[in-house]
């Protein structure tokens, strides 16, 4: 009986983790994830469209002209102003969320959810009618008498960060959110009590307290404002050019695959390089938090 | 004297920071919910601009876009259609991969996991581009199946990040105790670990078909010339001739993402995935 029992046991933890469950997996991300990224690596390796030599070539082309590089400046920009939008509008709407009774925590969460699960080609559209010539910002300024004919605001490397940061905010808010509510409330009581101000507290334990969440929102934001291919090509429109549309139009359009190839991996490269850096500045403040 | 001076600055403080915050966070919640409010309203215009306020409503686009618009329902057929299989594969693939690697420690299972999680970092445009090249190279030429691959890899991390998420919570003794009163590994499986793991598939399954009925970048690279997926004809109309049909096609998608999510929201506790 009890033997039946261990063996019983025992088969538990093959139901936890049988290895070949993860195989199927492991084959498709082999294939069509590890397999593309390392060909497009091999591409962008040769120096030719016909592909016969080898060499730095597509590499020392981009980086030799500074066209390139302003792409990739404003690409990379775009990317740290998003962020920082989102970090000055996340904190107070996740603090909002946080401080409001239980009542309200589920629609709070569902307003901030709806933007995120909503197509971003309708939320970016939503952009283009907001700050085009009739839009509502031109309606409002002209209604004012601030104006008298509409102001170009579409097609503007602010309007492209304003629309880039009011769609990656909820991926900033959430995990601002979780790391807001995972801090002990006794500790700004006792920063309270010791007569600290709620201003101070919130420079001095909260927000310290926050920065995994920080780091997380971040990534996220960061990450997904350099590669927004729709928000990019739509509310920058044609003369504002940025990495993703360009790998676009050197693959499709000049069918030059070497160089496009080239481009996309300096892009994975620069996030990757930033993905680093928050690694190790997590490790860094958790260590300052703990110690 | 001091002290209720002293008393009456900190209160000041402490109302200039919960009005400051409120302010922010009011504005921040404001600009989540007011670009979506805009396109819904404007859809609705019987001018044929998308000026706001709208001249006048109606339901003109609607029908212009039930009753003339043949490329765009066909391309929403095909989204459906691929957002629906890559879905459903990738919840396959990633349910096993999650249940394997829960609960291991293991410097291997960290790796696949981050392997796992690559497509939410890597670009999509670059992954894209990847899967092309592969494609031209095995000369299979680019079919509804190049872009049913790209579209899984893009839908397994978010499963397998939200059932890995609902495995940890599921009490390790609950396992135990079914298999000590008999039932088979398998059974317990069916029985024990899929009911506990449930909303935390469906909410992942829920947020992949979102985000692969929602993508652009691997579509652009991977679809063949005849067909083409609902974002990227919104996104050529958008660019090229702003009509109004796509205002009234994004009031379409904005009404069934609320109400699917409501759905959801009630059968597997959806929100709770992000706390």
């Amino acid at each position: 009986m009890s033997s039946v029992v261990r063996t019983r046991v025992r088969g538990s933890r093959r139901i936890a983790g049988d290895w070949l469950l993860t195989l199927p997996l492991s084959v498709f991300f082999l294939a069509f994830v590890a397999v593309p990224l390392a060909l497009l690596a091999a591409i962008s390796l040769h120096n030719d469209a016909a592909m016969t030599h080898a060499g730095l070539h597509q590499y020392a082309r981009f980086f030799s002209d500074s066209y390139n590089r302003g792409i990739l400046w404003s690409t990379l920009g775009l990317g740290v102003w998003t962020t920082a939008s989102c970090i000055v509008l996340g904190y107070p709407v996740a603090w909002l969320y946080v401080s409001s009774s239980a009542h309200w925590r589920r629609p709070l969460l569902l307003c901030i959810l709806l933007p995120l699960l909503t197509s971003s080609v309708v939320r970016t559209f939503a952009w283009v009618v907001i700050l085009g010539n009739e839009g509502l910002v031109n309606q409002v300024l002209a209604a004012l008498g601030l104006i008298g004919s509409p102001v170009k605001l579409l097609y503007t490397p602010a309007a492209v960060v304003l629309s880039l940061a009011q769609i990656e905010l909820p991926l900033m808010v959430l995990p601002l959110a979780t790391a807001l509510s995972a801090i002990d409330p006794r500790l700004s009581e006792a920063s309270h009590a010791l007569g600290a101000s709620p201003w101070r507290t919130w420079w001095r334990v909260t927000l310290p307290l926050s920065v995994p969440g920080l780091l997380s929102g971040t990534l996220l934001v960061f990450t997904g404002a350099v590669s927004a291919f729709v928000v990019q090509t739509l509310v920058g429109g044609g003369q504002l050019m940025y990495m993703p549309f360009y790998i676009y139009q050197q693959a499709i359009q000049s069918q030059d695959y070497p160089f496009a190839a080239a481009i996309a991996m300096i892009l994975l490269v620069s996030i990757l390089v930033m993905v680093t850096l928050l690694n190790y500045g997590g490790r860094k403040t958790k260590g300052f938090i703990h110690g | 004297m001091a002290n209720v001076a002293a008393a009456r600055g900190a209160r000041a403080a402490g109302m200039s920071f919960r009005v400051t915050m409120s302010l922010i966070g009011g504005v921040g919640v404001l600009l989540l919910m007011l670009p979506t409010l805009i396109v819904l309203v404007t859809s609705f215009t019987s001018g044929y601009s998308l000026k706001f306020p709208p001249p006048g409503f109606s339901l003109r686009w609607y029908e212009a876009l039930v009753f003339d618009s043949p490329e765009i329902i066909d391309a929403l057929t095909l989204s459906l259609k691929l957002a629906a299989l890559a879905t459903a594969i990738a919840t396959v693939l990633a349910v096993g991969a999650a249940v394997a690697l829960a609960r291991r420690r293991s410097l291997a299972a960290r790796v696949l996991d981050s392997f796992f999680m690559a497509p939410l970092t890597v670009p999509s445009l670059a992954l894209g581009l990847g899967i092309l090249v592969l494609f031209n190279l095995e000369s299979a030429g680019l079919s509804f199946y190049s872009l049913l691959a790209g579209h899984i890899a893009l839908c397994a991390p978010y499963i397998l990040y939200t059932t890995s998420a609902s495995y940890a919570q599921l009490d390790p003794a609950l396992l135990d105790s079914s298999l000590c009163l008999g039932a088979s590994p398998m059974r317990t499986f069916r029985r024990v670990v899929l009911p506990a793991l449930w909303p935390g598939i469906a909410s992942g399954a829920f947020i992949a078909f979102m985000n692969s009925f929602d993508n652009v970048a691997l579509s652009l690279f991977l679809s063949d010339a005849r067909s083409e997926v609902l974002p990227i004809r919104l996104w050529h109309i958008i660019e090229d001739s702003l009509d109004v049909r796509a205002a009234a096609a994004s009031g379409v998608l904005i009404l069934v993402t609320l109400v699917s999510m409501l759905i959801m929201e009630r059968v597997a506790g959806l929100s709770r995935q992000f706390r």
